[in-house]
């Protein structure tokens, strides 16, 4: 079974493929980059257009795959925002329509976490899925990924990304971010917002930048922010592995690649004698291989969408997903 | 006399508790552990804030007339709370067993409690049914004020509610309505029907506002 997938949830467009024993054939991406400021989802969407056909085109050659090989189409459907959104869903119908193939529906949280699993060998893993829109802290349990912990405004990497545009650093913030922290000598005090099993971060963005504007040593407010923000990140990620004993925590999402968040998570789950892994760069990010592969995964139990019910869901939480594979 | 040390009562992510016999009384002692994954200085700060605070709103709180553990000692260098050893059953483990009066009962006198710390500026923070311990006396006492804070705002009262209502629906699913009715029954006898429902409504606007909740779609 060969399954395409496509993401386009926010800034990337990637087209990836996958088989039934787990094998990437092929995973190509293409990233929106903003001129400045934040994704503006239209010119993202617009930037998806452009790119949409070359990326399937190189996909199919790097798969060596034709068209006709394929056994059905998977689509990322939400979360994520709709103008980009439409253009991959568009693609997929189309696709589905022209081959005659099933159209799998994919929620983009599933796929970070499906990727995560098939790339670090996880069997049940407490998950910390960290991009630049989401902050979920997830496990599985009757059914479905199950949230234990999540962001109650901005995500984690949205947060570093903004810190970074305010402090004149280039896109993607969190590495330049990080970068300064390094050269930080001194953590300053700034609010640390754990509610329960959740976080915030947006009180802790405003403090920062009134401290940046009474003109703190931007370095000492770097590792500040930093050790704050991921800080706060263990407590909720430590107190989940505590409270549902999993013996694997593994890091997902973009902001899986920072080496400082790798390894403040590996001490916590050195704490409580669990293994822990981290996604693979090439698949930390959004991408289409993700896709394709939870497509699989889904097709294989039978989950397909009928074309003129494939809306996008701007706002499908990853908890409203039935899992019938990990059951 | 002196201090004899029984058992670890739970190793939690923040803090080891004891349970000890100290002078001849049943104690629990605190201890927050420090923690490898942040930095030194962030976690001697966070261990002495938490340490500190939460042994004033333990005092606050007993002074209000909410059974919660006696405070005997606090030590800020070595982040520890000495506090009363409190007997009985969590009611996490309980509601199952108890009958429907006493269930109402209880939760009715855990949303007084929850009342009069709101009314006086003061939040739980983590209003789970692992934190309510029903004694013999058929008294509730609530515990661990680990994630607790003074405050008066509306928005801190709300998260408190909100979590105490995804506290019962995540464990207690059969009995959230009831338990949930009874609790703002206590509640409102202390904050009144009109305060209540500027907090109910708040409530609603904090369960739409997470991310990607079908609470949202509605508007």
């Amino acid at each position: 079974m060969i399954v395409l997938g496509i993401e386009s949830t926010a800034h990337t467009f990637g087209v990836g493929i996958a088989d039934e024993e787990g094998r990437i054939l092929a995973n190509i991406n293409a990233i929106y980059v903003p001129r400045g400021g934040g994704i503006l989802p239209r010119e993202a969407a617009r930037h998806h257009f452009l790119v949409a056909d070359k990326v399937l085109r190189r996909a199919l050659k790097v798969a060596n795959v034709k068209l006709r090989d394929l056994d059905a189409i998977a689509i990322a459907l939400g979360p994520g925002m709709g103008p980009c959104l439409r253009v991959g869903a568009l693609m997929a119908r189309a696709l589905a329509v022209k081959l005659n193939r099933p159209l799998v529906p994919v929620n983009h949280c599933v796929a970070h976490i499906e990727i995560a699993r098939l790339t670090t060998q996880s069997q049940d893993p407490l998950v910390v899925y960290i991009s630049g829109g989401n902050t979920i802290i997830s496990a599985f349990a009757e059914g479905r990924y199950r949230i234990f912990g999540e962001t109650l405004d901005i995500a984690l990497g949205n947060f570093l990304d903004t810190l970074a545009r305010e402090l004149g650093l280039p896109q993607p913030g969190v590495p330049q971010v990080e970068a300064l922290a390094s050269k930080g000598t001194k953590i300053i005090e700034l609010p640390y917002i754990v509610k329960g099993q959740d976080m915030s971060f947006s009180g802790l963005l405003t403090a920062a930048l009134r401290k940046l504007k009474e003109g703190i040593r931007v370095e000492d407010l770097c590792l500040s922010v930093v050790e704050y923000a991921y800080a706060m990140l263990a407590e909720v990620a430590e107190r989940a592995l505590a409270h549902t004993r999993k013996k694997e925590l593994v890091l997902t999402g973009g902001v899986a690649r920072s080496k400082r968040l790798q390894e403040v998570l590996r001490q916590v789950a050195e704490e409580h004698d669990a293994v822990f892994k981290v996604v693979p760069d090439e698949y930390a990010g959004d991408n289409g291989a993700m896709i394709a592969w939870t497509g699989v995964l889904a097709f294989r139990h039978g989950i397909t969408i009928p074309i003129e019910k494939s809306y996008v869901k701007q706002r499908w939480r990853l908890d409203e997903v039935e899992v019938p594979w990990r059951s | 006399m002196e201090i004899i040390r029984l058992c670890v009562i739970s190793k939690g992510a923040e803090a080891i508790i004891f349970k000890e016999l100290w002078y001849g009384i049943m104690v629990v002692r605190k201890v927050r552990i420090p923690k490898k994954y942040r930095s030194p200085m962030l976690d001697l700060v966070l261990r002495r804030q938490r340490t500190s605070l939460e042994a004033k709103l333990l005092i606050e709180a007993k002074s209000l007339g909410v059974p919660v553990p006696t405070v005997f000692e606090v030590d800020l260098d070595n982040t520890y709370i000495l506090m009363e050893f409190i007997e009985g059953m969590r009611l996490r483990d309980f509601i199952p067993k108890m009958p429907l009066d006493e269930r109402i009962k209880s939760f009715t006198q855990v949303g007084n409690s929850v009342g009069r710390l709101h009314a006086h500026g003061i939040v739980h923070g983590d209003l789970t049914t692992s934190n309510m311990i029903l004694t013999s006396s058929g008294n509730v006492y609530l515990i661990d004020f680990g994630l607790g804070m003074f405050s008066s705002e509306l928005e801190d009262r709300g998260v408190d509610i909100h979590l105490m209502l995804r506290a019962l629906e995540s464990t207690h699913a059969a009995y959230v309505e009831e338990c949930f009715k009874a609790f703002l029954k206590g509640y409102e006898s202390v904050m009144g029907v009109k305060e209540t429902r500027k907090i109910l409504n708040k409530v609603k606007e904090i369960r739409s506002r997470g991310r990607y909740v079908s609470e949202r779609r509605v508007r």
